[in-house]
């Protein structure tokens, strides 16, 4: 499912010794690295090459003329908007349901886990068509985010989700919690304690979640078929103009902004990575 | 890069924190607790009760129910799409087991010039847009306009709007799944057992049939398990690299974006009730996985 995934990334090689250069690959183990390496090629590699070759077909020029496109430069500047909000809200949300689920007891909480998870559980057309039956068209409770920023807001929020809640909660329980009754004793207030002692020990933590949350907003495609609604300059957000360029058969101008969005996956993992890291060698 | 994000979700563990702190409960705590309640409320809990009441709504003045609603489910479109969500599903996740397992080995008990960039690579197709996937493979495989279009053409091999296509595209997105799972097992258990076998005359495949696969059985299967969820979910790439009409390249998710946009939501909301069953059924299958694969040892 796409639950449980994003947050679980691939871990790091064990610790080893550096610049053990030598290979250890037997003949048997050869041949399955290179059949094993030929077929992510093949599925990964290649046709990702294949994106940032069409982008350049065109020559810098080209690239430059889609990406400043009204339309375009529009749909990327609300992308990145919503997805900045969306963070925002998530980053103050997550931390605070991480919370209550671990320093809270109340009947129910369980019940409370599995719904955090549903989001990336759900497929997402689906997680479209959850959010279209209580806000779209037929609401029950009359309100309806077909084609408006605030529908695309509402599944941004609801497909982001667990990512903070699921980063913060383990360091969250892992926290001494000697080290805030130390502060309370010493005649801190809760606000001091959650400002100095709390907030520092969670801070990597909130801000992987955050840039998780952050990478898939801008990417997101599914949830939002169904309601962005697709109007150039108000709800037209850049993987659905990717859609457009495809299906209007200008694959070098969808190839320039899948260019742009692979760019920041990229730098998304590289940040994530230089912040583990960062915690790792203080940990 | 992901030792110092601390794994979430182990099951059990969540729920019973070693340390407790004497809750202090003021007021500010039952305002937080009712601010996430009712948030999780208003945007999860709601809206998918109201997709599963839909599903078995009356329509047009005929009664609802599970009678009808298992009609629309057996139509014929559906089953095609269902059928074809299945097949691809099947395909992509047996690949990926094979290479996950296979590649997981390869990172762990194997030393090579390469292979940290190969395992950060790994983890790309999980941060990057299904659209883009989908534009990715149509730019190479595309017999008109793909990089490999004229080897494709001489050949006859269809893949793009083509089951191939929709394969590839579905291993793509839920490709580092299984290893995510197995990569850590193998490397807390470490090779002693491995080495002792070997030393006792077993040769490779006894060793890793008799040995290594035994340990990593429970990381396989939770692995399977999340990519069977992520494949038969998969929406975007699935998009652009099908033709996506009925009974041609149609998927479980195609069809209910296809219907709802036709107006036809009873039929959305029946597909969407299965895929939400199938996701709860995912989400239990791994609450109840994670506890036993922690008692492994």
């Amino acid at each position: 499912m796409s639950a449980l995934d994003t947050e679980r990334p691939v871990p790091a090689p064990a610790p080893r010794r550096r610049r053990a250069r030598r290979s250890t690959l037997t003949k048997a183990s050869g041949v399955g690295l290179g059949l094993a390496v030929v077929w992510f090629s093949l599925l990964v590699l290649i046709p990702l090459a294949a994106v940032v070759i069409a982008a350049a077909d065109g020559g810098w020029s080209t690239f430059v003329n889609t990406i400043t496109d009204d339309d375009t430069a529009a749909a990327i500047r609300l992308t990145v908007a919503e997805a900045a909000l969306v963070t925002l809200v998530n980053v103050v949300m997550g931390t605070v349901i991480a919370w209550v689920l671990v320093r809270d007891r109340f009947p129910g909480k369980r019940v409370l886990e599995v719904v955090i998870d549903l989001p990336f559980a759900l497929p997402t057309i689906v997680a479209g068509l959850v959010l279209l039956s209580l806000y779209g068209p037929d609401s029950p409770v009359g309100v309806n985010v077909v084609n408006t920023r605030q529908g695309i807001f509402l599944a941004l929020l609801f497909v982001t989700l667990p990512f903070v809640v699921r980063t913060v909660q383990p360091v969250l329980l892992e926290l001494d919690a000697e080290v805030e009754e130390a502060a309370a004793s010493l005649g801190a207030s809760r606000a001091t304690t959650f400002r100095r002692i709390i907030l520092p020990a969670l801070a990597p933590a909130i801000t992987a979640g955050a840039s998780l949350a952050f990478a898939r907003a801008i990417s997101e495609f599914g949830s939002l078929v169904l309601i962005a609604g697709n109007q150039p300059r108000h709800t037209e957000v850049a993987s659905l103009k990717i859609l457009k360029y495809i299906e209007g058969d200008q694959q070098a101008a969808a190839a320039s902004v899948a260019v742009l969005l692979l760019l920041v996956a990229v730098v998304v993992i590289v940040a994530l990575d230089l912040i583990s890291r960062r915690v790792a060698a203080r940990g | 890069m992901a030792d110092a994000i601390p794994t979430p979700l182990d099951g059990g563990v969540l729920h019973e924190a070693p340390r407790r702190v004497r809750s202090r409960r003021g007021p500010l705590a039952y305002v937080l607790r009712a601010v996430v309640v009712l948030y999780l409320f208003f945007l999860v809990v709601w809206p998918v009760s109201v997709v599963v009441q839909r599903a078995f709504a009356p329509v047009d003045g005929k009664p609802g129910g599970i009678g009808p609603l298992w009609e629309r489910l057996t139509d014929p479109a559906a089953i095609y799409a269902f059928n074809l969500t299945l097949t691809i599903s099947f395909w992509a996740v047996v690949i990926n087991t094979i290479f996950g397992v296979g590649i997981s080995l390869l990172l762990v008990r194997h030393r090579f010039p390469g292979r940290r960039a190969l395992s950060v690579l790994i983890d790309l197709p999980m941060s990057v847009s299904p659209v883009v996937i989908g534009l990715a493979l149509v730019l190479t495989y595309s017999t008109s306009l793909g990089l490999f279009g004229d080897v494709l053409q001489a050949t006859g091999l269809r893949i793009i709007n083509s089951t191939p296509g929709l394969i590839m595209a579905t291993a793509f997105v839920s490709l580092p799944l299984v290893i995510r799972e197995v990569v850590p097992v193998l490397e807390e258990v470490g090779e002693d057992s491995e080495t002792a076998a070997k030393s006792l005359g077993a040769n490779g495949w006894q060793a890793f049939w008799r040995i290594t696969l035994p340990t990593i059985k429970w990381a396989v299967v939770y692995g399977v398990v999340l990519s069977a969820a992520r494949a038969i979910g998969e929406y975007g790439a699935v998009r652009i690299v099908s033709r996506g009409a009925e009974f041609n390249g149609e998927t479980a998710t195609l069809l209910i974006q296809n219907e709802y946009q036709a107006f036809n939501e009873a039929a959305a909301y029946a597909a969407a009730f299965v895929l939400v069953v199938l996701a709860v059924l995912a989400l239990v299958v791994v609450t109840v996985l994670r506890p036993q694969e922690s008692h492994r040892s």
